[in-house]
């Protein structure tokens, strides 16, 4: 039943003893001040002493008397006039170079609980005397158990074991279901965190090298034998880069944003057809001047709920990309259909080209960010294109599908339940 | 280029500056409050043709500003900017009153641009007055029978050729970025990876410009375009 406690208070002398490490004697006193600070209840103890015991910081104003230390740990009471009489606490107490540091949690609660269980056991059912003890005995045990070895896998997680679960023991009962959501819970905390690694991971990459050009740039333009013109066209330059940079970011924020899902807010539905027929007409003469064909071929009425805005920065990346990557002379067509896949009506958004396609084995990777396949980079691009068609596919629950179109790529986002609007038959 | 009378509340005292060099250079007339209360006694005590306020200010938010603004009867076309950049705040920044949005970072040259079109929408041409017939110069439209002439030639324009001229009509003499035609034709708030709007404009100048002189739909380097008769003088 303790077990937790210790942990939880274990893990707290561990990320204490870290700040004093990093930030002294004086970091400490203040952070110990402030959680003191914030303990109305005395919930939690926080004191820090000096070499002779006096106190510096922390919400006690001795250290505590009639300790009792069993191995490393120290059990102790307190007098609490806010809340009904003696109170008791489990801490711990460590030496430090500069003085002594004390924390301790308040298991009053737990050991009156413990306690009323026990007479729960010991009073219940007078009836069914032995039978009944028995069973609330075990009832009981195995509630508490249950309790205890969850408080003990969140305690490890809030220690920094993000990757650790609660087990769920396949029941069903209010434990498992709790159990299953806390579970769910860390695992969406885990994914947007290992999301986040990975976008720092890569603007670090990204990012360095435009903005250190453009400190050079700037660097170069403020030495002072240089000449006012080629000063001015360093600073075109560095304007130049500053776009450039400011478009990756643009880029990064809007993936960012789609994978965090936080927009339904402003969702509609939104008509494919004519999403498509609006995207066809923003890039039907980019495509004539590239001399490609540009057809378009769509079905009314097919609705899907969503950020119309999101979904038209998707498709537009798709053409954007069928235009780019095929040949001159190329044939690129947008399609949106609805059709049955399994007896269930789904709804097709396929952008096809004729270009080179992509390999299968590439396919996966070249949804990652930054991930660009031609390596002499002819083309101008940041490999952000088919990420960002990818997070707006997962924030609307659509499959995003890469295939062969012999020759050629074809693209396709399918909506699995697409808005029921079409009349019935139809 | 007739001047503007603008106000900037703009917490970040470097930013504000450079907003105000900007504009003066531009030839406009710039005031600048550090927090959301100096603003709001400015914008009460003087006239200007427009606000610029930045959505998180502290004391009183930006959008308290506005709030507080509207409520008192104050019709000053306002942009609002913001670090925020979707869909929902957005809205919410048009909802209490703003007219424009614009998120960080912004190139100044759009800022510019948006502030002249708020400035300009209670002139002839305007975005928001119930016309039948546009004109500029020796170019006419007629919003009902959907016909274009230029010197009483008639012009035939697709529907997306003939709303980007409708744009470039409502707007004579401004400067309009290609993040403001594809809002104001399209009605997309996206970033387009290639220019697609200059195709687009491309196109209607073979149809309105080719064949005529002088040419009226200008290139405005490292903005956008602008319908206006080209300079003699320059
Ligand atoms: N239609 C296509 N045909 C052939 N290859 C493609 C096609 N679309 C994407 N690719 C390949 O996948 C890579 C990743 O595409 P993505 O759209 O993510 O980035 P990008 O186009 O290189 O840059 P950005 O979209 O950021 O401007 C491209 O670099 C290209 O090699
Ligand atoms: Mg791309």
């Amino acid at each position: 039943m303790e077990r937790q406690t210790e942990e939880t208070i274990e893990a707290e002398l561990t990320g204490l003893r870290e700040q004093y490490r990093d930030l002294g004697i004086f970091g400490l006193r203040r952070i110990i001040a402030q959680r003191g600070a914030e303990e109305e209840q005395l919930a939690s103890i926080y004191l820090l002493t000096n070499r002779l015991g006096e106190p510096i910081a922390g919400n006690l104003l001795t250290w505590p008397t009639d300790v009792e230390t069993v191995s490393n740990r120290i059990r102790f009471s307190l007098d609490d006039p806010d809340r009904s009489g003696t109170r008791r606490y489990l801490g711990r107490s460590v030496e430090l170079d500069q003085g002594y540091l004390l924390v301790a949690r308040d298991i009053e609660d737990k050991l009156r609980t413990q306690a009323l269980l026990v007479n729960a056991i010991a009073l219940g059912s007078g009836l069914m005397l032995v039978f009944g003890v028995i069973g609330g005995f075990v009832m009981s045990r195995w509630m508490l158990t249950r309790i205890e070895s969850i408080n003990r896998a969140t305690g490890q997680i809030m220690a920094g074991d993000l990757g650790r679960r609660i087990a769920v023991d396949g029941s069903g009962d209010e434990f498992d279901e709790l159990a299953a959501n806390l579970n769910a819970m860390l695992e969406r905390i885990e994914r947007l965190l290992a999301g986040m690694r990975e976008v720092t991971d890569n603007i670090a990459h990204d990012l360095r090298t435009p903005l250190t050009r453009l400190r050079s740039r700037l660097e170069v333009a403020l030495m002072k034998d240089i000449d006012p013109s080629s000063t001015r066209q360093l600073l075109e330059e560095t304007a130049a880069d500053a776009e450039g940079l400011i478009a990756t970011f643009n880029a990064l924020m809007n993936i960012a944003r789609a994978e965090a899902g936080e927009q339904r807010a402003s969702w509609e539905l939104v008509d494919l057809g004519e999403l498509a027929q609006d995207i066809f007409d923003l890039y039907e003469p980019l495509a004539e001047e590239r001399d490609m064909r540009l057809a378009l071929e769509s079905t009314a009425g097919i609705k899907v709920a969503g950020n119309r805005q999101m979904l038209a920065q998707a498709l537009a990346n798709l053409i954007d990309n069928a235009i780019k990557y095929t040949p001159e002379g190329g044939r690129i067509a947008l399609s949106v259909a609805q059709t049955r896949e399994q007896a269930r009506r789904i709804a097709r958004l396929t952008v096809t080209d004729n270009g080179p396609g992509i390999p299968v084995e590439l396919r996966g990777k070249a949804l990652e960010r930054f991930v660009r396949l031609e390596p002499e980079r002819h083309t101008p691009g940041n490999g952000l294109g088919l990420s960002l068609v990818s997070a707006v596919a997962k924030l609307h629950d659509a499959r995003l599908e890469l295939a062969d179109n012999n020759p050629g790529l074809r693209v396709s986002l399918v909506f699995e339940r697409p808005v029921d609007t079409a009349p019935p038959g139809g | 280029m007739s001047d503007m009378k603008v106000l900037v509340i703009e917490d970040d005292v470097a930013a504000a500056s450079y907003m105000v060099r900007g504009l003066e250079e531009s030839g406009h007339v710039a005031s600048v409050a550090h927090d959301g209360r100096d603003g709001l006694m400015l914008a009460a005590s003087q006239s200007f043709d427009v606000l610029v306020i930045d959505r998180m200010l502290p004391g009183l938010d930006g959008l308290g500003v506005i709030r507080t603004l509207r409520a008192t009867g104050n019709r000053t076309p306002v942009l609002v900017l913001s670090a925020l950049g979707n869909v929902d705040d957005r809205v919410e920044g048009l909802k209490v009153g703003g007219d424009d949005y614009l998120v960080k970072p912004y190139a100044f040259s759009e800022l510019l641009a948006r502030l002249e079109a708020l400035t300009r929408r209670g002139q002839p041409n305007a975005a928001e007055a119930p016309t039948t017939q546009l004109r500029y110069s020796d170019l006419s439209m007629d919003l009902l029978g959907r016909r274009v002439e230029r010197r009483g030639k008639r012009i035939d324009l697709q529907p997306r050729e003939f709303r980007l001229l409708e744009v470039l009509l409502r707007h004579p003499e401004q400067v309009l970025t290609r993040t403001m035609l594809l809002e104001k034709v399209w009605d997309y708030r996206f970033d387009p990876q290639t220019n697609i709007i200059d195709v687009h404009i491309s196109r209607l100048r073979q149809k309105i410009d080719r064949d005529f002189e002088p040419p009226l739909i200008q290139t405005v380097r490292g903005s956008g375009y602008a319908l206006r008769i080209p300079d003699q003088t320059a």
